[in-house]
């Protein structure tokens, strides 16, 4: 089911109304934001200058500095006390990114969230059983009146307590999961400790996951875990933009549909911020061109992607995204090739006889960059000739997927570090290299 | 035929000390010990007269590590001894996969021998006269 039918517009009748709203944004901005009004000022455009959507170009970016140089309400457009809702990102470096919601932003979040809800399958007769954090995170919360808004049965039960979720989850009947893909699987995991088989003993048909990555490889897994009739799309969003409802998959599975004509999406180079023509993969830019609290311009989400136009099987026209492959800040450029963990990630876990846990390294020799993976063997064996069958699979995987030659190394269990928290797998050398060639 | 214990590691200072101190921990003795490595990582071979307990010990202290059945045969101090048990292995149609010496101390010297086909092997060695040593024989 299709929810809007703005999801449905003609390419005209959207650029239409996407240049209305962007030059309504941009003029409000510029009259109500100090901040912005000084940026804008800096680059020399005035409101009047955004006479096409191609001159979206001209505006500066916004960025999570500008953010926290702001903090917390600096970038606001409104006065405080039209705001309603208050959320927070976790904020793991530095101060919390702070957005607040108008009455009428919390009605189009809730719109945008029906609508990524749709596409993956939900429907009023579903019961929603909602396992992400309840709190300063908008997950929950925007899944939680986007799901409510369209009739199904919101089951609020946030993270934790395994048991009781799947207890939940038997008892009401719970059919559709919004759960990160790891979350998802963990509970899968548990479920199968105490007895209960989810493809058999649950019902649930429809898992929206997102705030995490989910690579193929993880779909998979969930798939094994959940049943291969259940439908898991991915969504997409941030806190920054509005929260979860900026894009979602379709049952299609080919690409992620933006809500474009409240979020304007550009494809940018990150390094030298110069607009990619579609098709092309780099960082997403997007500006919020229906917002009232905090309309930001040019938002640079870090997120790596590229953006399709072609209308979807599907029925919707709205421009899609291609499922994410990682962040332009984990990204590396290892022999002018883009890398990213992720890719590494799918391939690690894709090989049977390595643990899931990898280190990525990168060095320079003789002015050439050089890629060394670590990898945990992860099955007992008295054979070289098998040690290197395994070291020759997971090369010639990445080499695949990457483009590139990487050098594998095999190391006993338990060798590599764990994490907590945002695991940090990657450790590029060239730079230390660097100065040590120089000298002192 | 007895058991091997065999553990993966990687060329790193101080890996071989760890190994030996989880065994000598759990009370193992080293018979014999071959060390094969490539740049990056190596196969320590051990016969121990308590493998299990060793593997055991070492599975627990996080090494990669199995038990691999092999055969320990005696070999005379005369020169063509050892041919004359390759022979036989090579025209059974066997593949030796390594070898390597263990000595007792006395007049003979064995090898340890890992084959491809162990049941075949078994068979062969059998049928040849040729005498293994089972894991009572590595007991203290």
């Amino acid at each position: 089911m299709i929810w809007s039918k703005e999801e449905t517009l003609s390419r005209a009748e959207m650029e239409k109304l996407q240049l209305e709203r962007l030059q309504e944004t941009v003029k409000r901005v510029y009259e109500k934001v100090p901040y912005y009004r000084a940026k804008m000022d800096e680059k020399g455009v005035k409101p009047e200058d955004i006479q096409t959507l191609q001159d979206l170009k001209k505006l500066p970016f916004t960025t999570k500095q500008d953010m926290r140089d702001t903090y917390p309400f600096g970038l606001f457009a409104v006065p405080r006390d039209e705001i309603v809702r208050i959320h927070a990102s976790s904020g793991t470096t530095g101060k919390p990114t702070v957005v607040g919601y108008t009455r009428g932003d919390l009605d189009t979040w809730t719109d945008c969230v029906s609508r990524i809800a749709c596409m993956g399958g939900a429907t009023s007769k579903d019961v929603s059983q909602i396992c992400f954090g309840y709190g300063m995170f908008t997950g929950a919360l925007g899944l939680h009146y986007g799901l409510e808004n369209i009739g199904s049965a919101i089951v609020p039960s946030s993270t934790g307590n395994s048991e009781k979720q799947l207890m939940y989850m038997k008892d009401f009947n719970t059919t559709l999961l919004v759960a990160t893909p790891s979350y998802a699987l963990r509970l899968a995991e548990v479920a199968r400790e105490i007895g209960i088989d989810p493809k058999t003993d649950l019902n649930v048909k429809t898992a929206l996951v997102g705030s995490e990555l989910l690579t193929d490889a993880m779909r998979e897994e969930m798939h094994l875990a959940w049943g291969r009739d259940v439908n898991i799309t991915s969504n997409y969003g941030m806190s920054e933009l509005m929260g979860p409802g900026v894009s979602g998959e379709c049952l299609e599975h080919c690409g992620m549909h933006i809500n474009e004509d409240y979020f304007l999406p550009e494809i940018i180079d990150s390094v030298t911020g110069e607009v990619l023509p579609a098709g092309e993969k780099g960082e997403l830019v997007i500006t919020c061109i229906k917002k009232e609290g905090l309309p930001l311009i040019r938002y640079r989400t870090k997120d790596v992607t590229r953006l399709f136009y072609e209308p979807c099987a599907c029925g919707r026209t709205t421009c899609r995204m291609e499922n994410l492959s990682g962040r332009s800040d984990d990204m590396l450029k290892i022999r002018g090739v883009n890398v990213f963990p992720g890719q590494i990630e799918e391939v690690v876990l894709s090989v049977e006889e390595l643990g899931p846990h990898y280190e990525i390294i990168v060095e320079r020799e003789c002015y050439t960059d050089k890629l060394t993976v670590r990898v945990e063997l992860n099955k007992e064996t008295d054979s070289f000739a098998e040690l290197q069958r395994i070291e020759k699979v997971t090369r010639n995987k990445l080499k695949i997927v990457l483009g590139l030659d990487a050098k594998i190394r095999l190391e006993s269990p338990n060798t590599l570090q764990r994490f907590e928290g945002k695991a940090k797998r990657i450790k590029d050398l060239r730079n230390v290299e660097n100065t040590k060639g120089e000298g002192k | 035929m007895t058991k091997q214990i065999s553990v993966f590691i990687e060329n790193r200072k101080g890996r071989l000390g760890e190994i030996l101190d989880v065994l000598k921990e759990a009370g193992v003795n080293i018979l014999s010990l071959s060390l094969s490595d490539t740049a990056e990582y190596g196969l320590l071979r051990i016969i121990a007269d308590k493998p299990k307990d060793g593997k055991d010990a070492l599975s627990q202290a996080g090494f990669s590590s199995m038990l691999t059945d092999v055969f320990i045969i005696n070999v005379s101090h005369t020169p063509g001894s050892l041919q004359n048990i390759l022979r036989v292995i090579s025209d059974e149609e066997l593949n030796v996969e390594y070898m390597y010496g263990l000595s007792f101390g006395g007049d003979e010297a064995s090898i340890v021998v890992k084959t491809s086909d162990i049941q075949k092997a078994e068979e062969v060695f059998a049928r040849h006269a040729i005498k293994t040593l089972g894991e009572e024989a590595l007991k203290a």
